[in-house]
């Protein structure tokens, strides 16, 4: 030790020693991120090929059983249709809703920083809170609730939001829960996209006589934000495969979690860390979720021509 | 005629601005209201805009009721969202800066496979990582709450992104003075790029605090609870006591919302230049 460490020193402070540098600056990161997301991925991939209940260091190889049972399994492909349907409400409304809000925020004069603070504020607020104001004072189904409230100013029956899975009025719920929470933050993005066009093309299309409203936003800013279009839709799709929060904190209760709407993380945590502890069926399930994720984002940033040469800078 | 037209445009516009700001403001009232309510005002089937008491008293009887452990996990959010942001901070950023300005063979390498777990779901490791938490004896501790959760793809991408656009005139004359790597690094850079220190810092402070999954699945010990886990246990538990709760979940966003407003344009430079959109 004594003889290596002024000779380590030495070493760091000599002028040629860039390799040994970029270790010291990058190494703890490295080396963190080697331990907690590759070496959980390899484990993943081990832990999928052998029965593993209860158990880190399973002995019992059994191939690809985990994962033709989890592919036969109706609750898994059930979870996934559940994503399929979140993702075909939730992308295009936040989508919708939040360039909306970043238009008509940017052409404001006046209050522009009040009311992005105002559609930005959600943000701040955990889905745990969100969950909890809407399941126990918006869409309450028993008695008292806001919506049930205003719905009876209007003569509507008392409707049960959450257990009703006929018609699922439980979507209503769930999108807004996001809606709520997300709309400000992409709003941001589309503002600073906004931003980032330069004045002149505008300019330049008054004076071709292109009229201020929809021909101006179909050919001048809807082209122009088109990088962030994709940055927000790609990251609306990844964040909504992710979704576990809110499902778990609007529909599970003392009782369990229902067995409808279980998007793919709540049906793993409970194979997974529940009852079963089938840890090597939930690796298997989460081996296929990423494969899944993986597929649907390259094929999804290929579409909109991403990582393309001619796209850079745009 | 044409202004007429502009102009009742611009007055739509704005009334619509302000109904859809009255409609984002309603959850954050109806947190208030419920959590200054009886609970006959919360579950009366008259709803009323106002509740018909203002009961202080509920924080009191929230921080005194034996069977949440409020006090413990707000100290344990508190501990968790701090450590956590300084030790990404700390670690994503000296990664950062060698990432953008140590010329080493492999740095390319080494940022592609840092990018590349930005692809992988943290959530979708969550199963493997529970396992190595546990093997390492690190369930309902601290350590396990926040050391898996310090390393960060997106902070040291954004840093590194960052420091790539700085100017290198400075970092040039301190080499010039003799500064090897490192001092020029806390002397120079960190006291000229704070922006970005305080963009990732908030951003990163509001993703622990608000965090879920993690905690879930970590902290099974009640001690270990943190105010997300604790409310949730208590939405779903047998019998609620709604004001508690309300108050519990108004308390919970409160240092949130004083960091988030106060932050807020640091969020909003952050993602201007985080390069997310480029």
């Amino acid at each position: 030790m004594s003889g290596r460490g002024p000779g380590l020193a030495r070493r760091l402070a000599g002028p040629q020693n860039r390799n040994l540098w970029f270790w010291v600056f990058v190494g703890p990161f490295a080396l963190g991120l080697l331990v907690f997301t590759y070496v959980p991925l390899g484990w993943s991939v081990y832990l999928s090929f052998f029965d593993a209940h209860n158990t880190v260091s399973p002995t019992d190889f059994v191939g690809f059983d985990n994962y033709t049972s989890m592919l036969k399994n109706d609750a898994f492909t059930d979870s996934l249709w559940t994503f399929a349907v979140f993702t075909a409400f939730i992308v295009p409304t936040t989508f919708v809703l939040s360039l909306s809000l970043a238009l008509m925020v940017n052409r404001l004069r006046r209050a522009q920083a009040f009311f992005r603070s105002v559609f930005f504020l959600p943000a701040a607020c955990s889905y745990v809170v969100a969950a909890l104001i809407w399941k126990m004072s918006i869409f309450n189904g028993v008695r008292f609730g806001l919506a049930n409230t205003v719905l009876g100013w209007f003569g509507a029956d008392q409707t049960a939001w959450l257990s009703t899975t006929d018609p699922p009025w439980y979507w209503l719920v769930i999108v807004t829960v996001r809606l709520w929470l997300q709309a400000g933050f992409y709003m941001v993005l589309f503002l600073a996209g906004l931003q980032r066009i330069s004045p002149t093309l505008y300019e330049a299309a008054a004076v071709d006589g292109a009229r201020p409203g929809w021909q101006v936003l179909r050919h001048i800013t809807l082209p122009q934000l088109r990088a962030t279009s994709v940055a927000v839709a790609l990251l609306l799709v990844i964040n909504a495969f992710q979704a576990f929060d809110e499902f778990y904190n609007l529909l599970s209760d003392a009782r369990g979690y229902p067995p409808y709407a279980r998007p793919p993380l709540v049906y793993l945590y409970y194979t997974a860390l529940g009852q079963g502890q089938n840890l090597g069926l939930g690796s298997a399930g989460a081996v296929l979720l990423a494969l899944i994720i993986a597929v649907v984002t390259v094929g999804q940033a290929r579409w909109f021509g991403l990582g393309r040469g001619d796209e850079k800078g745009a | 005629m044409h202004d007429a037209w502009v102009r009742v445009g611009r007055a739509l516009r704005l009334v619509l601005l302000i109904a859809l700001a009255l409609l984002f403001l309603v959850p954050f009232y109806l947190l208030v209201r419920n959590g200054l309510a009886s609970e006959e005002d919360i579950t009366s089937p008259d709803w009323t805009f106002f509740p018909s008491t203002l009961r202080f008293s509920n924080v009191t009887e929230l921080f005194r009721d034996s069977t949440v452990p409020m006090a413990r996990s707000l100290l344990n959010s508190a501990l968790i969202a701090v450590l956590t942001t300084l030790g990404t901070l700390l670690i994503a950023s000296l990664a950062g800066y060698g990432l953008a300005r140590i010329p080493y063979r492999y740095a390319n390498h080494v940022f592609y496979a840092i990018l590349a777990t930005l692809m992988v779901p943290a959530a979708v490791t969550f199963v493997p990582s529970f396992v190595l938490v546990s093997s390492l004896g690190w369930v309902s501790t601290l350590r396990g709450l926040i050391v898996p959760t310090l390393f960060s793809a997106f902070a040291c991408f954004v840093f590194r992104q960052y420091f790539l656009g700085f100017p290198r005139e400075l970092e040039d004359a301190a080499r010039v003075d003799g500064l090897g790597y490192w001092r020029t690094y806390w002397r120079v850079v960190v006291p000229n790029t704070r922006p970005v220190f305080a963009a990732v810092g908030t951003i990163v402070f509001i993703g622990a605090w608000n965090s879920f999954l993690w905690p879930l699945v970590i902290g099974q010990d009640r001690e270990a609870w943190t105010v997300q886990v604790a409310l949730s246990s208590f939405s779903t538990s047998q019998v609620i006591r709604l004001h508690e709760l309300f108050v519990a979940a108004a308390v919970s966003i409160l240092p949130l919302l004083v960091v988030f407003l106060f932050f807020q344009r640091w969020i909003v430079a952050g993602v201007e230049r985080s390069g997310i959109d480029d």
